[in-house]
């Protein structure tokens, strides 16, 4: 585990605004104290301050989840999180799922089912289909599409991405 | 979205302070809708009490032999609670119905009680709205209004409340209980929400400073006959149209007791005890139904895009108590 202190403020801070926060975050399980202003989206922390690009700024509403993210292993919408508020939480982007080359059986799925087209949405599809096989309450395939419809595809990869989730389901759960 | 300062909160008596203070602050749980609205300018809070690391996390028994609700948590830890899938699968079903897996994570039961109306033009600072700013107008009355509300409206609003979680949360005859800067005190569910009037910038009757700790959910959760029928655009992630919660006790095919809450057509939950007690002592069938749904949309109005929804919400009353009623029989 590594640890990177940022002694610069990593926001553009001007003179009279409020004061910046210290958090502590574990970041694909790499510790990371940093200097964040408040109202720093954990979207923008990722993407703007620490080169996780994986995670995508879709909407920036929630509605979308191309931002999808896990939190202590739960999926959540980055883009609606603050950064201050995860202080001293676990946080996994798509970059965090393989061990080392070993992609994660989610991510192996996606690729043997094809299951994207453009692959803006893909990161958070992945992220969102570890989340759902964490929760454990998906058993049929319309409990798949109901528990991911959190996802937007532009592109209609849907009938892919309902297969790969299935598949990666399979692997994960085997007893399921 | 404005700049703001942050605190997190470690007792609830200091989050009450904070914000009771500044006219300015804003509690903070789940975030996912008054996040949305900031980065809308719909919100602009001075700062941010964030209170999420409160002590309100439980799922417990209450004295009255029901299940207390802590308020922050999740919607979806709440929506598969063992207690809550057994005792009160209304309430668990309302919950999966709404939103997304994502955001049922973040979203507490506390905060949604607290979810602002998705009207179009409550959310667009280019055009009036009496909601978001008082005495400029309302645009929807006259504009498109599709999602907006047939019963309870008042000349300066037409919004609806959003939440799917609230329509089970009044037909179970919940109550909230708040702590403010006056002490506690517990509000009944049906006085929770407010209709429009003249001051639609308030949706609820909680004062400033006053935060939620817990839901009560009475002993009787009619987990043998209920449902949750949601209309909506889409098959999945989208706010109702029309939704109608049910919950009946019967006795063979007699009704002992009957609720019904409709989502979608007001600016509250929409409860009609009247229109229930019609039921009392009442064959289940759907010629009863109907009556039912008459007097629960008594004084419907509709405003042009709107105004299927009266036809659409007499159906749903009736195939949602048709639905309840045919549960005992499988």
């Amino acid at each position: 585990m590594s640890s990177k202190v940022l002694t610069e403020p990593i926001g553009d801070v001007a003179v009279g605004l409020p004061p910046l926060q210290r958090v502590t975050l574990t970041i694909n399980g790499a510790e990371k104290q940093l200097e964040v202003a408040p109202w720093t989206s954990l979207l923008d922390l990722l993407r703007e301050y620490l080169d996780l690009t994986g995670t995508k700024k879709g909407c920036d509403h929630g509605q979308c989840g191309a931002c999808t993210v896990l939190v202590d292993g739960k999926r959540i919408n980055s883009c609606l999180t603050l950064a201050v508020m995860k202080d001293g939480c676990e946080i996994t982007t798509v970059e965090g799922l393989s061990k080392g080359d070993q992609l994660h059986p989610v991510q192996e799925a996606f690729i043997e089912h094809d299951a994207f087209q453009c692959g803006y949405c893909t990161p958070g599809q992945i992220c969102s289909a570890v989340g759902l096989i964490n929760e454990g309450h998906a058993k049929t395939t319309d409990d798949i599409r109901e528990l991911m419809s959190g996802n937007i595809c532009r592109c209609g990869a849907y009938p892919g991405i309902v297969a790969a989730v299935e598949q990666a389901l399979k692997v994960c759960q085997p007893n399921q | 979205m404005n700049s703001f300062s942050y605190t997190r909160a470690q007792e609830v008596d200091t989050a009450v302070r904070e914000v009771t203070q500044d006219k300015a602050a804003k509690f903070i749980a789940g975030g996912t809708n008054i996040l949305d609205l900031m980065k809308e300018n719909v919100e602009r809070p001075d700062r941010l009490v964030d209170i999420t690391r409160l002590p309100l996390q439980q799922v417990e028994s209450n004295p009255e032999g029901g299940l207390r609700l802590g308020a922050l948590v999740s919607n979806a830890d709440t929506a598969y609670h063992p207690e809550v899938i057994e005792r009160y699968p209304l309430l668990s079903k309302t919950i999966l119905a709404g939103a997304s897996a994502q955001l049922r994570n973040m979203a507490t039961d506390g905060g949604n009680l607290f979810q602002r109306t998705r009207c179009y033009y409550f959310y667009d600072t280019a055009t009036p709205c009496n909601k978001r700013e008082p005495g400029s107008g309302c645009s929807a009355i006259n504009g498109y209004n599709r999602i907006h509300a047939i019963l309870g409206t008042s000349e300066q609003c037409i919004a609806t409340h959003p939440s799917d979680m609230c329509v089970a949360l009044a037909a179970l005859d919940a109550v909230v209980n708040v702590k403010g800067p006056e002490g506690e005190r517990q509000i009944k569910f049906e006085d929770f929400h407010r209709l429009p009037g003249n001051e639609p910038q308030y949706d609820n009757t909680v004062k400033t400073g006053e935060i939620v700790t817990s839901i009560d959910l009475p002993a009787e959760g009619f987990a043998k006959n209920y449902t949750y029928l949601k209309l909506r655009d889409r098959a999945s992630y989208a706010f109702a149209l029309v939704s109608v919660a049910v919950g009946l006790d019967l006795d063979g095919d007699t009704v002992r007791e009957a609720r019904v809450a409709l989502g979608g057509v007001a600016h509250k939950p929409w409860r009609k005890p009247e229109a229930e007690a019609l039921l009392k002592g009442q064959k289940a069938t759907k010629e009863n139904f109907r009556k039912v749904a008459d007097a629960l949309l008594q004084g419907a109005k509709g405003f042009g895009s709107n105004t299927f929804k009266i036809e659409l919400a007499h159906r749903a009353i009736v195939r949602a108590l048709v639905m309840a009623t045919e549960m005992k029989k499988k």
